[in-house]
């Protein structure tokens, strides 16, 4: 069952994937996102991290898509991008490489090594056991040792959305500021 | 049965090719969507090395990624909307100097 589940949701999330970088249009790219998400949420659920599972629907599909989209609308460059030309001569061939070099490396690297074989190493944080549940095993963690992580996570989420307030605010005024020197 | 390389190959794949369409794409949007790919590759080899490792560690790791990717995606789709402002439609290779 694993199996199965684990192919069906390796070719949605690789398609998806695929999606993003081959569409012309931005808002597939943005469904195509989506599917990505998503393949990657109920892989989450076979690897038993229930809890990381419905935040990545939450957090990924639910806000940060609808983000996109909704950039993509209010700027409105949901026009079709003519991806026939190559900006810089030789970047596709370059990246092409890199991309046969990573993901090479990475496999071999994946392969050559044991990671079977690793009971031996000692856990750092906490066991995954089954006498708790999975969120309740998270939070155990994240509210004792990575307690100060978590509000430090908490100053960044507030200073990132102040920042993107106070930058779109005052480059409207600038532009405003610009326009009205035009017309003297 | 799914072996842990299994998991850990389909994400060297997926960042693969979120690092080759960073490279390719010149819209800064379709750039942030593929650092959400190599972001979510991440994600799924932190938490198959959790499960593998035994520890719960590594899916508080990707809490973690989860919250940052979230004020990343903020604060790039601003400066995003920002540039569109002054400059409608540029792509990446418009955006040489810092200054609008």
């Amino acid at each position: 069952m694993e199996t199965a589940v684990f192919i069906v949701c390796a070719a949605i999330v690789l398609a998806g994937a695929l999606g993003v970088v081959l569409a012309r249009n931005p808002v597939h790219a943005a469904l195509s996102l989506v599917g990505t998400l998503f393949g990657m949420a109920v892989l989450f659920l076979n690897l038993e991290a229930h809890f990381l599972a419905a935040v990545q629907i939450i957090v990924y599909a639910g806000a940060i898509v609808v983000l996109f989209l909704f950039v993509i609308m209010l700027l409105g460059v949901d026009r079709l991008e003519d991806l026939s030309v190559e900006p810089i001569t030789g970047q596709r061939t370059l990246a092409a490489l890199v991309g046969l070099g990573t993901f090479g490396l990475a496999v071999a690297f994946i392969l050559s090594s044991d990671i079977g074989a690793v009971g031996h190493i000692q856990v750092l944080t906490l066991d995954i056991t089954d006498q708790y549940s999975n969120l309740r095993q998270i939070a155990d963690v994240l509210f004792t040792d990575y307690v100060y992580a978590f509000e430090a996570t908490a100053a960044l989420l507030t200073i990132s959305v102040v920042g993107a307030v106070v930058m779109s605010r005052r480059m409207a005024r600038s532009d405003e500021a610009q326009e009205s020197a035009g017309d003297d | 049965m799914v072996t842990a390389s299994w998991y850990l190959i389909l994400a060297a794949a997926l960042f693969t090719i979120g690092a080759v369409g960073l490279l390719v794409r010149r819209n800064p949007l379709i750039m942030f969507m593929c650092v959400e790919l190599m972001l979510n590759a991440v994600n799924l080899t932190f938490i198959t090395f959790g499960r593998e490792l035994n520890d719960i560690g590594g899916q508080v790791s990707v809490f973690f990624v989860l919250v940052v990717a979230a004020a990343e995606v903020v604060v790039g789709l601003a400066i995003v909307v920002a540039i569109n402002r002054r400059r409608p439609q540029a792509t990446a290779d418009d955006l040489s100097a810092l200054r609008g």
